[in-house]
């Protein structure tokens, strides 16, 4: 799932600053699990908002932020009240905000910073396991992913700031090579370790991606 | 050109090498009266690459002015800053200015430094990196391209023999040495008997050794370097020799050179990191000379 986080409220208000009237939009998928943006943190913004002096001309949950076709149905479902608002108040990711703002045709405020596409760990504890690289190596690197989980990326084995297993960045966390060859060796295939994994083909995740079912 | 650190250890010479930290800013009126000092003292010098991800000039540059003095420089090269492009773009330059003894590092963090806002590249390792610089060594870039001339390079890369695991360790220093590693530049060495297990690990590679050693000023330092310096670490029973001492400068010099003697033996050279306190190095080399 997208990992996202609502702004901070003052940072909300401010860009609503000379704005008074606001619909809100959240997000029933990743936004609602992180609670970014779900039915209670929809509702709850409303309250603040209403307490901090704005209007709330509607607010609407949609079903998946990131369909596109889907927003447009459901912005046209609620179109009196998106009319009569200054703006919108998205809280979801980013790709949800875009595909509201293409639909509402007027101010669109994203009211989340995404983070992530993350693990959900246990209730409320999200971690990120993949950064989208568009080639991907698990299968060498015991189901591990180095180039997200070690903070530099790096493909042939710890750097030189490893010590007792725990990352240079952060002494909480464990190195993700020795993640890696604790795996293996329960696997009893170190020997994948000496393999030299070539640069990576970062060509692979050109901005911006794009993917077309064959037919 | 071909580097003399590399006849020397070739010749089987016991090497002195050094280190002195760049400048921030364009001024090396400093740095070079520091390096002309040291240079008789020591074989080569290290100039750093934006040495804990702290900004400062670039090494290529200095390096280049030392090689106009008639000093040779170890150009630290790190894949923190760079693409596979600056990387490459980089080593062709050093080669052209003279600069041949490379020592191909990853990187601290960026997280540790001076500009933690920017964002940090590691497009290759530092095994990716070797392999760079031999592809460059065959008169090809890693685009398949073919250069003009073939540039010498004499590369070396960074080990950590305190580390632990250390067989995980010992996996990537092969993969340096397959990738052109010929060298070993190491951490700060501590504790001998690891410098020893290290070395005898490393042998059938048939890679030069050069252990680390550094002057510890005082204790505050020592400690603050546990906390901030990744893959430093200063045992316990050394800090506290360093509490414990009237003029900790003077025991940090007993230290370095009682480890360089303990470690002379497993070793093919020191690198000395006297940090800032350059003309203390003879005293430190004085038995091992
Ligand atoms: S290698 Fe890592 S970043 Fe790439 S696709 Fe696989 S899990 Fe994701
Ligand atoms: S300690 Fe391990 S996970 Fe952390 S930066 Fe170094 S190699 Fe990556």
């Amino acid at each position: 799932m997208i990992v996202s986080k609502q702004k901070p409220f003052e940072d909300i208000l401010a860009s609503l600053d000379g704005r008074s009237r606001v619909f809100l939009v959240g997000c029933a998928k990743c936004a609602t699990v992180c609670k970014s943006g779900g039915e209670e943190e929809v509702w709850k913004m409303q309250e603040a908002l209403t307490t901090a002096g704005k209007e709330v001309t509607g607010s609407i949950v949609i079903d998946e932020a990131c369909h596109m076709l889907r927003v447009g149905r459901d912005l046209r479902a609620r179109k009196e009240m998106v009319e009569e608002a200054d703006a919108l108040l998205v809280l979801a990711c980013g790709a949800g905000v875009q595909s509201i703002a293409a639909s509402a045709g007027k101010t669109t405020i994203a009211g989340a910073d995404t983070l992530f596409l993350g693990n959900i760990r246990r209730f409320g504890q999200f971690e990120q396991r993949c950064s989208l690289c568009g080639e991907c190596i698990l299968t060498e690197t015991a189901g591990i992913c180095p180039v997200t989980v070690c903070p530099k990326g790096l493909l042939n084995g710890p750097c030189g700031g490893m010590d007792e297993g725990r990352c240079e960045t952060d002494p909480e966390s464990e190195c993700v090579w020795h993640q890696i060859y604790q795996r293996l060796k329960e696997q009893q295939s170190t020997d994948n370790l000496g393999k030299i994994a070539p640069g990576k083909d970062f060509s692979r995740m050109l901005k911006p991606g794009k993917l077309k079912l064959d037919k | 050109m071909i580097s003399q650190l590399q006849q020397k250890l070739a010749a089987g010479r016991f090497v002195i090498t050094s280190e002195v930290c760049p400048p921030k800013g364009a001024d090396c009126g400093e740095f070079l009266t520091t390096a002309r000092s040291l240079n008789r003292q020591v074989d080569a010098i290290n100039v750093t690459d934006n040495q804990g991800a702290n900004m400062r000039i670039a090494p290529l540059a200095v390096a280049s002015l030392l090689v106009r003095e008639g000093i040779e420089p170890v150009y630290q090269i790190t894949c923190r800053d760079r693409n596979r492009m600056a990387l490459q773009s980089d080593l062709l330059g050093a080669a052209a200015l003279g600069v041949s003894n490379i020592l191909a590092l990853t990187g601290d963090h960026i997280s540790f430094g001076d500009h933690r806002q920017g964002k940090p590249v590691f497009d290759l390792d530092s095994v990716q990196l070797l392999q760079a610089i031999s592809t460059l060594e065959s008169g090809f870039d890693l685009a398949g391209n073919k250069l003009m001339g073939t540039p010498v390079f004499f590369a070396g890369a960074a080990a950590a023999p305190a580390a632990e695991p250390f067989e995980l360790t010992l996996f990537k220093l092969q993969k340096k040495a397959t990738a052109g590693a010929r060298f070993f530049q190491t951490q700060a060495i501590f504790d001998p008997d690891r410098l020893a297990r290290f070395t005898t690990a490393v042998s059938p590679l048939n890679v030069k050794v050069i252990a680390g050693i550094i002057l510890l000023k005082s204790a505050g330092m020592a400690r603050y370097m546990n906390r901030n310096v990744p893959g430093l670490k200063v045992p316990d029973h050394i800090v506290a020799e360093m509490e414990e001492a009237s003029d900790p400068v003077a025991k940090g010099v007993e230290i370095a050179s009682r480890i360089a003697s303990a470690v002379r033996s497993h070793c093919d050279g020191l690198h000395i990191m006297a940090m800032g306190r350059e003309e203390l190095i003879p005293e430190i080399i004085k038995e091992i000379r």
